[in-house]
């Protein structure tokens, strides 16, 4: 089982990101295939971001990216979300995500993923995520992702960070 | 718009060889997601490479990787088994994880569940050694028309 002993915050923003952009992006092989990258985490709320590469092109006569690297990014930026809120770290796997396409991404920009993982229960944790370009309001894709949580299997480092990493601190 | 795939969508049914059709997406080829019509059913084919993997101690397949591959199932079916001049727009995808997928090879299929005129509705299911026991479904939304509704996304 986790020791809470382990429970103590890391003392600035930056090692957190650190800390989780190992863990979530490059001990993940699929995040980091994608390149993903931490860009931000505390209690409840991730953000990630997602490099322009031609290899994610979806359509090659404009430079649009796929719909399926949005997806992992999100399906993961939901995840690591949830990891920030465990109080007793456990596995946790995805039950269902919803992906809404709301524009073409502009080719050659990065796109942002932010996360919040809204309602938590011993067993299920609900979260939703809005991906974007620079501007919150005008986004690529909105995502609603629910977790189960306490699945089979044990618990990973990335799954028990959360307590770990961000302690008790209240949401910013 | 997408002329290439289009092109591409006639080079491969003159041939019947659905498998050209995933040589003219860029995250199709890198992610090694084909589809295939060998069995005269046709079915999408996610090969299995180490960079799919989504959780290392199970290990499984990344869901995100899941989700990828029964929306590009859905785009093929709806080339190759609609009469389509335009390419399929996504506009949303609902994705239900039903088994932690393993590292081997995921096949899926997909079906029309409503044709309208601009929207079609497409179901997808994703399997790995047993059809019966599905590792995902989906069902997904795609603008087939109207290419003023919205830009191509795909």
């Amino acid at each position: 089982m986790y020791d809470d002993r382990m429970a103590k915050p890391l003392t600035t923003p930056e090692e957190r990101v650190a800390l989780f952009q190992q863990l979530f992006s490059d001990t993940i092989p699929h995040n980091k295939a994608l390149g993903l990258k931490v860009v931000a985490v505390a209690r409840g709320l991730a953000s990630m971001q997602l490099d322009w590469r031609s290899e994610l092109v979806g359509n090659p006569e404009t430079g649009v990216l796929a719909g399926g690297p949005l997806t992992a990014m999100l399906d993961g930026c939901c995840g690591m979300a949830v990891a920030t809120l465990l109080k007793d770290p456990k596995p946790f796997a995805t039950l269902d995500l919803r992906i809404d396409y709301a524009r073409p991404a502009t080719p050659g920009q990065p796109v942002i993923a932010e996360a919040e993982c809204y309602r938590i229960t011993r067993s299920v944790a609900f979260t939703r995520a809005f991906a974007h370009q620079g501007d919150p309001k005008n986004p690529v894709a909105a995502a609603a992702g629910t977790f189960m949580l306490g699945t089979k299997g044990e618990v990973t480092r990335a799954q028990a960070i959360g307590r770990e990493a961000i302690g008790r601190e209240k949401l910013k | 718009m997408s002329g290439s795939l289009i092109k591409r969508l006639a080079e491969a049914r003159k041939k019947g060889d659905v498998a050209r059709l995933a040589e003219a997406i860029p995250y199709a080829k890198w992610m090694q997601i084909a589809p295939e019509n060998t069995t005269g059913e046709l079915l999408t084919r996610m090969r299995y490479h180490d960079s799919l993997i989504g959780n290392t101690f199970l290990p499984a397949i990344h869901g995100g990787t899941l989700g990828a591959m029964l929306e590009m199932t859905a785009i093929f079916h709806l080339l190759w088994e609609s009469e389509t001049e335009t390419v399929p727009k996504i506009v949303n995808i609902t994705v239900d994880y039903l088994r932690s997928a393993r590292p081997r090879d995921v096949v899926a299929a997909a079906k029309v569940t409503k044709q309208g005129r601009r929207m079609v509705n497409v179901f997808a299911e994703a399997w790995q050694d047993d059809r019966s026991k599905p590792v995902a479904t989906a069902s997904a939304h795609f603008l087939v028309q109207s290419p003023d509704d919205a830009e191509p996304s795909l």
